[in-house]
């Protein structure tokens, strides 16, 4: 894949005895950090394939004996979680609706306002740029009891609904930040051209912005899907019981007071609520890297 | 590097998962009749100890070294795109020059992605001052009061509690701490911007 983009070797100055052993030391740190890594996630994934028994008898780090799929069809349909017992399947599924449209929609305005704040500017432009970017940083907290007052003013409380709302508006720092960056590099001059030519404000977005945008979409899009279907302060805040996202069910499931951790069941439980984003990096990593880069640099 | 790619898909993926996944994970290893205290004693050290969990003054840390779990890859990231775009005819004369590894880090390497340096910290420190979910899900804030942040004080006083005007209040703080890390950021941003158009 990734061809050696740092062109020189750093140990081009020493002798070949030194370097083998500095090679093999380098490899020895790596290894060790890897593992370090991909110690929680192998874990979870052995147990969500142990029995219980023998996860209770040796510890959940152990090599299986056994092998069992049970604990996935349990955690997908019948785990019972705050009283319901219909297994994480209904929460994952709140997360895919929640998730899909709230990421399709903060990405489609923000390519909008992106093309507004880079090519339409206008009095005042860079400062309400400024102000959405702040939304980026802003801390969730502040932003709990506004929220908690429109969803009750428009009666979308506890619902999906609401919480699709929220991450749309808040999201929205994020792809306008994203998309306008992009597009400040698209030539003026190209605008231009196109506005001599009698273009509109949307033809123009047609025919020259939206065929340039594939990559910042692609980027945006991951993000933004990554991003809600991992939140959980606005899942915990504002939905309950068979409303909640994923991730607030694995909490509550996490502390549900049994007097049997059924670690086999809540490994499994995890991994449904941790596969979607990891399939997504897995396929679209070289996306997702860039996405971290250019929210960073910028 | 051989297996770059494999290398990096291992070190990075942490920051796809949510930290309530990972919190989750780790409040499992870290439990003594779970996680690492049952695999050592399984092996025979017996007398192993790994208390943490429930130790006031350690508890921190091991939200810290979680944290460096989930975000360390960020870092790595964004490094690896500023080290790739040293100029590598600048290492390369330095090297003909006679100029020692170390040498050329700190007079070529380190200055280069200097901005990188401080954007990672800046950006780092603001998902520190807001860590929420992570603290829930390790340790919910707990031994005590030992590990409550201040966005788990916030949501305590909002929804367990009712005290809606204290919450809001803390709140504000949590905004203030965050301004005394991203005003002095920008500004240093704008100005160095403005450096850059005055010298063409």
């Amino acid at each position: 894949m990734a061809s050696v983009a740092i062109g020189y070797d750093p140990f081009a100055t020493s002798g070949t005895w030194r370097r083998s052993r500095a090679k093999v030391g380098i490899y020895a740190v790596l290894t060790l950090f890897a593992a370090w890594y991909l110690l929680p996630l192998v874990v979870v994934i052995l147990n969500s394939f142990r029995p219980l028994p023998e996860i209770a008898a040796n510890g959940l780090i152990g090599f299986p004996h056994g092998f069992q799929l049970n604990a996935w069809v349990r955690a997908w349909s019948q785990y019972c979680i705050g009283g319901t017992c219909a297994g994480v399947s209904p929460n994952f599924f709140n997360s895919l609706m929640l998730t899909i449209p709230a990421t399709v929609i903060s990405t489609a305005i923000g390519c909008i306002n992106g093309y507004v704040l880079s090519k339409w500017r206008f009095r005042g432009s860079e400062f309400l740029f400024g102000a959405m970017t702040l939304g980026v940083f802003m801390p969730g907290q502040m932003v709990l009891l506004p929220w908690a007052f429109i969803l009750g003013h428009i009666g979308v409380s506890n619902s999906i609904a609401g919480l699709t709302l929220i991450h749309c508006v808040q999201g929205l720092s994020f792809t306008t930040l994203f998309c306008r960056n992009y597009y400040v590099s698209v030539p003026d001059d190209l605008i231009k051209a196109a506005r001599i030519d009698g273009a509109g404000f949307w033809r123009i977005f047609r025919k020259i912005i939206l065929p340039l945008s594939p990559p910042i979409l692609i980027v945006t899009i991951i993000w933004q899907f990554t991003g809600i279907w991992n939140d959980f302060l606005y899942a915990i805040v504002f939905s309950s019981g068979r409303n909640q996202p994923i991730t607030a069910a694995i909490i509550a499931l996490g502390t549900a007071g049994q007097n049997v951790r059924e670690f086999d069941v809540t490994s499994a439980a995890v991994l449904i609520g941790a596969l979607p984003p990891l399939l997504i990096y897995f396929f679209g990593g070289r996306y997702f890297v860039r996405g971290l880069t250019q929210g960073a640099i910028k | 590097m051989r297996g770059e790619a494999i290398w990096r898909t291992i070190y990075l993926y942490p920051l796809a998962v949510s930290f309530v996944v990972t919190g989750t994970v780790w409040s499992w290893l870290y439990n003594p009749t779970s996680g690492f205290e049952a695999l050592f004693h399984g092996l025979g050290w017996t007398s192993f100890k790994f208390g943490w969990t429930s130790d006031r003054n350690l508890a921190i840390y091991l939200i810290v070294i979680t944290g460096i779990w989930q975000s360390s890859g960020f870092a790595m990231a964004l490094f690896l795109a500023g080290l790739r775009s040293v100029e590598q005819d600048l290492i390369k004369a330095a090297q003909i020059d006679g100029a020692s590894m170390f040498r050329i880090y700190r007079r070529i390497i380190i200055p280069t992605i200097r901005p990188i340096f401080i954007a990672v910290m800046v950006v780092l420190l603001q998902f520190a001052i807001k860590t929420f979910d992570l603290v829930l899900a390790l340790t919910n804030g707990g031994p005590g009061i030992s590990t409550t942040v201040p966005a788990i004080y916030v949501y305590d006083l909002m929804f367990q509690r009712g005290q809606i005007a204290e919450g809001a209040a803390a709140a504000v703080m949590i905004l203030l701490a965050l301004a005394v890390v991203l005003v002095p950021y920008s500004l240093w941003t704008v100005w160095r911007r403005n450096r850059g158009v005055a010298h063409g």
